[in-house]
């Protein structure tokens, strides 16, 4: 039988330096994809104004910035009920997200 | 006319963004660190991966805490809300007894919070306590420490009397803003005394009451200090919210790992539940 792995040692996993802060390459990543994002909202709105409030099929009005918001919110939750109801791995719901997002951002 | 451009704003904003920075942002990424780890002290982590959150959101213990919580939550909105309405409703608009019940209402408020708990505490003891004897004396079989229903009963109470008197300081803000002309338009229509509340005061109380609601629900679903001390979550774990919950695995069991997964979702649940009441509220008031 194999021995149970509690503790997995990739790469991407290790700790970057022995400080309070925890950081590894995996949760940096994270940060820097909301940062990203942020970023390429505000670069969108330079080159292409267009984030007025609109209203779409939830019927509440949204900016670019509020569509934003809701798709890391319900990304968020996404993760969280296929954690509860499945399980880890979260490439499938990385998939549902995708989807939410573009949705959100054309429909909402 | 053109819009003025000055950047040198930013400068004035950096206090402000660094301030943030570093008692909100830097705490909040050290969590998300946290939350996929485990460690045994000394600085030094092992990955663990989404083993906290799937234990967390499978466990009896929190869905107990959260249902609790929300239970708390909504007895607390439920009567606050209202009562606060009402208080601010019945208080004088001109003259000396305006001041005098301001500072009535702003009293509870004044108070620390652990030191509400200990009065709370000493006040429901079914032996020497005011509220406690008097129920026992008058025939209710009132126990707090002993009796999960009387806790409850006491928490809520609690809760009611330190908080109502915000949400009557701000419907009343509220409700002095309206210009007479909005009443004298009613009384020449003959309006009830409902018809004003109803399209007079509630509509401009809207706002006020917006932050209100937000305000208790973000407090009192963070709220630990008060139950830590009247409670202490006991008897058993009839009372234990989710912040009691929460210290009690980070700083009773030191399992940094499973707490810091358990803010996370903590906090995306506040975060829905705020963006779902300022959204509902705040709905059409843009047109």
């Amino acid at each position: 039988m194999d021995d149970v792995v509690m503790f997995s040692a990739k790469w991407w996993t290790l700790p970057l330096g022995k400080t309070w802060m925890a950081w590894t390459p995996a949760t940096a990543s994270f940060f820097l994809f909301i940062v990203l994002a942020i970023t390429v909202m505000g670069v969108w709105e330079y080159y292409r104004p267009g984030g007025d409030p609109r209203r779409g099929v939830f019927a509440i009005d949204t900016t670019r910035g509020d569509r934003l918001f809701i798709s890391l919110l319900g990304s968020a939750f996404i993760f969280i009920a296929w954690l509860f109801f499945v399980g880890s791995p979260l490439w499938w719901p990385m998939g549902i997200v995708a989807c939410w997002f573009v949705f959100v951002f054309r429909y909402v | 006319m053109n819009k003025t451009v000055n950047q040198k704003a930013w400068f004035f904003v950096a206090p402000v963004l660094i301030l943030v920075a570093f008692n909100a942002i830097v705490p909040l990424m050290t969590v998300v660190n946290y939350s996929v780890q485990e460690t045994f002290g000394d600085n030094v982590f092992f990955w663990a991966g989404l083993r906290w959150f799937e234990e967390i959101l499978r466990s009896p213990r929190f869905h107990d805490a959260l249902g609790r919580q929300l239970f708390f939550t909504g007895t607390i909105l439920a009567i606050e809300i209202p009562l606060g309405v009402i208080i601010a409703l019945a208080m004088p608009r001109k003259g000396p007894w305006v001041s005098v019940c301001l500072v009535l209402m702003a009293m509870p408020l004044l108070i620390p919070w652990n030191v509400v708990g200990a009065m709370w505490n000493i006040f429901g003891l079914p032996e020497i306590g005011l509220l406690g004897k008097t129920l026992n004396t008058i025939g209710f079989d009132y126990n707090y420490t002993r009796q999960p229903g009387d806790a409850w009963f006491t928490l809520i109470l609690m809760d009611v009397w330190h908080w109502t008197s915000l949400v009557v300081l701000l419907a009343y803000a509220g409700l002095v803003s309206i210009p007479d002309a909005y009443y004298q338009a009613a009384r020449i229509d003959g309006a009830s005394s409902w018809a004003i509340f109803r399209y007079i005061q509630l509509p401009k109380m809207k706002r006020v009451l917006t932050i209100a609601v937000l305000l208790r629900f973000m407090d009192s679903f963070n709220i630990y200090t008060e139950p830590s001390v009247l409670t202490g979550g006991g008897p058993g774990n009839s009372t234990t919210l989710l912040s009691l919950d929460l210290v009690k695995i980070a700083l009773g069991q030191f399992d940094l790992g499973p707490a810091a997964a358990m803010s996370l979702i903590y906090f995306l649940v506040i975060l829905l539940f705020s963006w779902i009441f300022y959204t509902v509220m705040t709905r059409g008031e843009e047109q």
